[in-house]
């Protein structure tokens, strides 16, 4: 094969990749968000009315801010659960063999269907679910609860559940890489346990944590399944919004507009941690 | 001179066969410079460590300046290391690194600054103030870990195997620094080395570790010329062996039959006449005899190898019985062609009783 071919495979492959499997899509999609409804279909155009539209309308304001505090709260509990786990793990598990079966017991659930497993939430926080069963046994309470379920409780404990292993892996392995050697030096130079935690493990773990807090952020800003199955009423989610508007409501005009909207919230979030990374690296590596 | 540090029958068990350090004593005196040398598994970083506070021994006292502090944590402890490969915080400028441990001491931050460029002078860097510690060289780094150690003013600077991450050259030139340091801030400084020509060149005083305990305790010149036993004279310098029986005690001294010859050692010996013995000799402590020269030990030799090393020659030789020794000549002058040994050649070696040593038993060469 002459070299001219091999170049332009090897430059040609992805480049098709990305214009059949991203650019095109995405043109698609931009496309329909200027485009008018005028149902029962839609028809080209070049307008801004369904930015308007969801710049205007509360209800889409509302799911939005509500989107956005789901996803915070979410990629808040992952982070307080994921990190004194994974630092359990790196420094103070005792023993290897242990650490490996920890780790993949949190990494496990990631193999099994994603539905099951929001679906074992239900069953969890049901009515008739574990928990309600757990908490009359123990004459906590007389009759089954409904407070558990079909709300944004639900929602985050279901979210936090799914998507914590994304949160945990990146911080274990920013942990991971700290050499042990630092922790003794600041314990040498006089700083207590405490101190040591917060001036050299915590800074330096900082990449990790924004990679996890990055990626369970926009893994539940994207999710639809949670509202769907724990949600609720008042449990409507972006993405739920926007599988509405290309399903039944049949608007795809102002669902392109909408997904649009999420995507610039997404990349802004991804740049953003991108650059805290690039900071922690430019201090660390 | 007061002991600063009091090592009381210290010993670290890994497990019940699994013994780290057995039942050390030592006491270092203020103001030292003590190395404690041996090969890698004797023990002597695990010691080190365990002054440090970063481990705990299993039975035994450590006293810091008259103060048991056996089971106070490292932060508590006025003693401060200077780790292997330096552990320099990498989040933080060489400054704020220098700084942190006089930030635990309660001192200001302009104060802690102040002091910090102080101690960067003193290494020699102060252009570095404000770089990160992956933009230096591995030299500097080294210089930056000891700034850092000797700024909070500690008892006792812990050095672990501080100059093995560096080039041949670089170590060198580091050794003199170092010790010119350790006598410029008259800190105790005890490190941990398997180089024995690092020991010897810096310290005030050598611990030889072997197995977990101490094989001996000197000042350099006394372990070299006077080892206590075959392992530390192997262990520093090189020592040619050869078996034999002890055939005489003399006064001050003792005649050894060996299958070489009879060779006559002054040195304390404690052996019964009739044991069995080995001598041990320095391979530059040996002299090729020039017809008519005389010697106190005279060895009849063959010449078997001659290796040029610049500085010298090392010239492996045969005795009588067979045994090969090495004899370490220095060429003080490019033209003494004459001096060169030709292999295969007769010769006869010359000894000093003095520069003999006797030990009890056979040693496995």
């Amino acid at each position: 094969m002459n070299r001219k071919l091999s170049a332009a495979l090897v430059l040609g492959i992805p480049l098709a990749w990305v214009v059949v499997f991203m650019l095109l899509p995405y043109g698609i999609i931009v496309t329909y968000s200027f485009w008018v409804k005028t149902y029962p279909t839609f028809k080209p155009a070049f307008q801004f009315g369904n930015y308007l539209t969801l710049a205007t309308d509360p209800q889409y304001l509302q799911v939005l801010g509500r989107t956005l505090k789901i996803s915070a709260l979410t990629s808040l509990f992952s982070l307080l659960l994921a990190y004194p786990f994974a630092w359990w793990l790196v420094f103070r598990c005792p023993s290897q063999a242990l650490r490996t079966w920890a780790y993949m017991a949190v990494i496990a659930p990631l193999w099994v269907s994603y539905l099951l497993r929001a679906y074992i939430w239900k069953t969890i926080l049901g009515t008739e679910g574990i928990l309600n069963s757990f908490l009359m046994s123990a004459g906590i309470t007389s009759e089954p609860s409904s407070l558990f379920l079909y709300n944004q409780f639900a929602m985050v404990v279901t979210l936090t559940y799914i998507f914590i292993p994304f949160m945990v892996m990146p911080i274990y392995t920013a942990l991971e890489r700290i050499p042990a050697n630092l922790s003794e030096a600041s314990a040498d130079l006089g700083m207590g346990p405490v101190q040591t935690f917060l001036r050299v493990t915590l800074p330096l773990s900082a990449p990790g944590i924004a990679a996890g807090f990055t990626l369970t952020f926009c893994l539940s800003f994207g999710d639809f399944i949670a509202p769907f199955l724990v949600g609720g009423p008042d449990g409507n989610l972006i993405a739920s919004v926007i599988q509405t508007q290309f399903g039944s409501a049949l608007n795809w005009p102002l669902g392109s507009a909408l997904s649009i909207v999420m995507l610039v919230i997404v990349l802004g979030i991804v740049s953003l941690s991108d650059r805290i990374e690039a900071k922690a690296q430019t201090g660390a590596a | 001179m007061a002991a600063i540090i009091e090592l009381q029958g210290i010993s670290k068990h890994y497990s019940k066969t699994i013994i780290g350090v057995d039942n050390v004593s030592l006491t270092v005196e203020d103001g030292e410079f003590v190395t404690l040398l041996g090969p890698s598994g004797c023990g002597k970083s695990t010691l080190l460590r365990m002054i440090g506070g970063f481990e705990q021994p299993t039975h035994g006292m450590i006293r810091l300046a008259g103060q048991d502090v056996t089971t106070v944590p490292p932060y508590k402890r006025d003693v401060n290391m200077v780790f292997q490969d330096y552990a320099l915080f990498p989040h933080m400028t060489v400054g704020d690194n220098i700084a942190y441990g006089l930030k635990s001491q309660g001192k200001s931050g302009a104060e802690a600054r102040r002091l910090a460029a102080q101690a960067l002078d003193l290494v020699g860097l102060s252009d570095k103030i404000d770089q990160k510690p992956q933009q230096l060289s591995g030299g500097q780094r080294q210089r930056v870990a000891l700034a850092r150690a000797i700024v909070r003013r500690p008892k006792v600077l812990l050095l672990d195997e501080p100059l093995s991450a560096l080039d041949a050259r670089l170590r060198d030139q580091m050794r003199i620094e170092m010790k010119h340091l350790h006598e410029k801030v008259g800190i105790t400084f005890i490190m941990v080395t398997h180089d024995q020509e690092e020991a010897l060149t810096m310290a005030d005083r050598v611990v030889v570790m072997e197995k977990g305990r101490v094989a001996q305790d000197g000042r350099p010149q006394d372990l070299y010329d006077h080892p206590a036993s075959p392992y530390v004279a192997n262990f520093i310098g090189t020592t040619n062996f050869l078996p034999g029986t002890l055939a005489a005690r003399l006064p001050g001294g003792a005649r050894v039959a060996t299958a070489a010859g009879m060779v006559t050692a002054e040195t304390e010996v404690t052996l019964p006449e009739g044991a069995e013995a080995t001598v041990g000799f320095r391979p530059e402590k040996l002299r090729l005899l020039a017809p008519g020269e005389t010697a106190a030990n005279e060895l009849p030799a063959r010449i078997v190898e001659v290796i040029y090393y610049g500085l010298g020659l090392r010239t492996t030789v045969e005795l009588k019985g067979g045994a090969q020794v090495h004899v370490d000549t220095l060429l003080g002058d490019s033209l003494a062609r004459s001096a060169v040994p030709t292999p295969g050649a007769e010769v006869r070696l010359g000894l000093e009783p003095h520069n003999v040593f006797v030990f009890g038993g056979r040693v496995a060469a």
